[in-house]
């Protein structure tokens, strides 16, 4: 799926020095340095939009986080009738938005990118870190702090496995190539993990 | 920009009481932060949107040029492209620098109102931060769509040795032909970069490394490691990487040290500052300190300011290769320490929160004027860093516009200290912190949104001070130039006090000490504060004003200037000692400038 620019017409830059003379009467040319050591080049500009596009594990990875995303929608939605403590009550809700938001700017990314919205939970079973019907059967029946010790714990497993769909996601070659895919996972990767952290901190008891 | 897509709006629903709009006060006991206030008649409000016509509020500047994105730098299809982005500023000579996400574009300002472009320069990578040092560039890639030889095809293996994650060294002695140099490999790639010099070493310039991205398999760079510090002491979290370089063969560029910034001076352990989290019921939540966003280097008075994600922190830098942390500060209202600046003498520092990651709408009536802001310090005689004010951009943005405190540098009007700083959407503010308990605003510039139907990223990523203009990096508009005009917050000799400051070359996050010449239009300028401030005599001003005016047609005898220095030193003496009032610090700069001047 990526498409490749190595092959774009290119020219040595001595030979021909006055390219930019085709493109307007006043733009240099589009000059791309080689690696160090190496000449730089004149690049066409056609070519100069070339662009790693998104591959089908770009879309799997945007396609599986939805359904994720809504579990754990689910999950938090369990918080206000069943917890105790207003940490966790508050990192429910901070986690409400957060997650409600990646699902809009990952709808949109689907949409301008022409690739399909998912049947709903058509990945989900698939995705890494989701709970089983019967985990979810259990935190739904827990109350006060059984509830909270086991929401905490199973939000970090779900967490976890988004970290891991990152992971894998960067780990498939030709994956995670453009701007918008690196910079959505990677923060995703790193807002999970700040998570996870808290809410380690607040199973051991060291929240507010 | 910390380059986030969707960000934690979180905060916002749980501050609630605190945005001053809410009435959920009740629901979250403890301090709130303040209610944001503004002038209902300020132009910036409900400006026209649109990606290259929106409608624009300016004041005290002339906007003097605006030049777009150039070819092979924007997608006509869409404003935000992120592939295509802009992104920092630096500048040498008569020569811009504008970073971008997918290279580089070089312009001409030898007349600042007409911008050339001189050279474009394709090297995807991102954020593309660019800095300067003779005719080297330096740039940070980050994204693993970044390729040692500058390919725009990206990097098709996960695990690959075409990968550049770090700096890149570029020669630009040829403008013609730029080469590639040196591409110094990261752990955790480079989101930013700081240089720094060594006054007692001409050989070499450093380069800290400022990354913030994951951290890279160890099979494609040896070493890298992602856990946490108590389970491997070698992490590559929670350090900065050092490189050098030596001037006279930059392709010897290498990491030379990866120091423990962040450790526990009792304890050794590594992860010593702040764990992440909010500081009670009402406070903002705060990243953990794992990473430093940006550093601001200060040779000349061997400090450094570091705004490391859950802190801000000084650096002795006297040795670069091996930064000493001497101070760190933690703010209940900072939810990412972003970036800093010192002012000039180096007793403040300014250290901006990139609350939201600058993709978010964080300017909005419902923003505390304390979240997503400036926080202004003080250091009295060498010691501890104290909080003294916020600031903030004083008037709303949509909720489709992304603002946030970002990138500024001072502007050399003497006996001030004003910053200029871009807002993202929110425009570019002018903003005097000479009272660091009450900074505020002396000039602005906005445009409308880019939509109003829905949150494109756009703004200014920089608006930086160079040899009397103010140049501003659009990141989906190019580039904006502005030159002061005068106001009842600024006169015209404190601008022309300000434009007579001239720098060989210009990196915000390397800064250098400005001095002024001794020249009338200084003079004039202390003059015009000390009216303004009421802390002349009368007489003495009329004096003064009407002396500067001849001597800045030339038309002052030597004489004539020396006898006034001689008053205006024994006046400075009598305010020294208590039997005249009066501004001693300003009165005797003049003094000085007019000895100057009579030779």
């Amino acid at each position: 799926m990526i498409r490749r620019a190595a092959s774009a017409p290119v020219v040595v830059l001595g030979a021909l020095a006055s390219a930019g003379a085709c493109a307007g009467p006043s733009a240099p040319p589009l000059v791309q340095p080689g690696a160090p050591g190496q000449p730089a080049r004149v690049v066409d500009r056609d070519a100069a939009r070339a662009a790693p596009a998104h591959s089908e594990a770009d879309v799997h990875f945007m396609h599986s986080m939805i359904p994720h995303h809504g579990q754990a929608l689910e999950m938090v939605a369990l918080v206000p009738s069943r917890t105790t403590s207003e940490a966790v009550r508050a990192m429910a809700l901070r986690m409400e938005i957060s997650q409600r938001d990646e699902i809009a700017w990952i709808e949109r990314w689907l949409r301008s990118h022409g690739a399909e919205m998912p049947v709903h939970g058509d990945h989900a079973m698939t995705a890494p870190g989701m709970l089983t019907p019967e985990q979810m059967g259990r935190l739904r029946a827990a109350r006060g702090d059984e509830f909270d010790r086991l929401f905490l714990a199973s939000m970090i497993q779900h967490h976890e496995g988004a970290i891991t769909m990152v992971r894998t996601l960067f780990a498939t070659s030709g994956a995670g190539q453009s701007s918008e895919i690196f910079q959505f996972a990677n923060d995703v990767e790193v807002d999970q993990r700040i998570e996870i952290e808290r809410m380690r901190t607040l199973l051991q008891g060291g929240g507010r | 920009m910390r380059g986030r897509n969707v960000v934690v709006s979180a905060m916002v629903a749980l501050l609630g009481a605190g945005s001053g709009a809410s009435a959920q006060t009740d629901s979250v006991p403890g301090p709130q932060p303040p209610r944001f206030e503004w002038d209902p008649n300020d132009p910036r409000l409900g400006l026209a949107a649109g990606w290259m016509d929106a409608a624009t509020a300016i004041r005290g500047l002339e906007h003097v040029a605006s030049i777009p994105r150039p070819e092979g730098f924007f997608n006509p299809a869409t404003p935000d492209d992120r592939t295509v982005i802009n992104s920092d500023l630096a500048f040498r000579g008569d020569l811009l620098y504008q970073g971008n996400y997918q290279g580089f574009q070089v312009f001409d300002i030898s007349t600042p109102s007409e911008p050339d472009l001189v050279l474009t320069v394709l090297c995807p990578g991102g954020q593309g931060d660019v800095s300067v040092y003779g005719d080297l560039l330096v740039m940070s890639a980050q994204e693993t769509r970044g390729r040692i030889d500058c390919g725009l095809g990206g990097v098709a293996d996960s695990v690959s040795a075409e990968r550049l994650q770090g700096v890149r060294i570029f020669d630009l002695a040829d403008m013609r032909n730029p080469r590639q140099v040196a591409a110094v490999q990261a752990c955790r790639g480079s989101h930013t970069h700081t240089l720094v010099t060594d006054p007692d070493d001409p050989e070499h310039f450093y380069i800290y490394i400022q990354g913030t991205g994951g951290v890279r398999p160890a099979a494609e760079l040896a070493g890298c490691s992602n856990t946490r510090p108590e389970e491997d002491p070698n992490t590559s979290r929670f350090r900065i990487e050092v490189v050098r370089v030596p001037l006279d063969a930059p392709e010897r560029a290498e990491i030379v040290s990866m120091p423990r910034i962040f450790a526990d001076p009792t304890t050794g352990a590594i992860a010593g500052l702040w764990p992440g989290g909010d500081h009670g019921p009402g406070t903002q939540e705060t990243r953990e300190t794992t990473q430093c966003h940006d550093i601001t280097a200060y040779p000349e008075i061997g400090l450094a300011a570091g705004a490391c994600a859950g802190n801000g922190i000084l650096l002795d830098i006297s040795d670069p290769v091996n930064p000493v942390r001497v101070d760190e500060v933690v703010d209940p209202n900072f939810a990412y320490w972003h970036s800093a600046t010192f002012n000039n003498d180096g007793t403040k520092v300014l250290f901006t929160d990139e609350w939201g990651g600058g993709t978010a709408a964080r300017c909005r009536a419902s923003d505390p004027p304390t979240w997503g802001a400036d926080a202004i310090f003080t250091r009295t005689d060498g010691g501890p860093m104290e909080l003294a004010g916020y600031y903030k951009l004083p008037v709303p943005q949509t909720d489709t516009e992304n603002c946030v405190a970002h990138n500024g540098s001072l502007i050399p009007v003497p006996g001030r200290d004003i910053m200029v700083q871009a807002w993202y959407q929110g425009g570019l503010s002018v903003v005097d912190f000479t009272d660091p308990r009450n900074p505020f605003e002396i000039a602005f510039f906005d445009r409308g949104p880019v939509s109003q139907e829905e949150i494109y990223l756009g703004g200014y990523w920089s608006t930086y001070w160079y040899n009397g203009r103010i140049y501003a990096a659009e990141i989906v508009r190019g580039i904006d130039v502005f030159r002061l005009t005068p106001s009842e917050h600024l006169s015209e000799a404190e601008i022309e006090a300000a434009e007579l400051v001239r720098v060989e070359q210009f990196n915000a996050q390397l800064q250098r000490r400005h001095t002024w010449p001794a020249a009338v239009p200084v003079a004039r300028a202390y003059l015009d504060q000390m009216m303004r401030s009421g802390r002349i005599l009368e007489a003495r001003a009329a004096e003064l004003r009407s002396l500067l005016e001849r001597a800045g047609a030339g038309r002052a005898s030597e004489a004539e200037l020396r006898q006034a220095a001689a008053r205006i030193e024994s006046d400075v003496a009598a305010i020294r000692a208590g039997t005249l009032g009066g501004d001693a610090e300003r009165l005797g700069r003049i003094a000085e400038v007019l000895r100057s001047l009579a030779g």
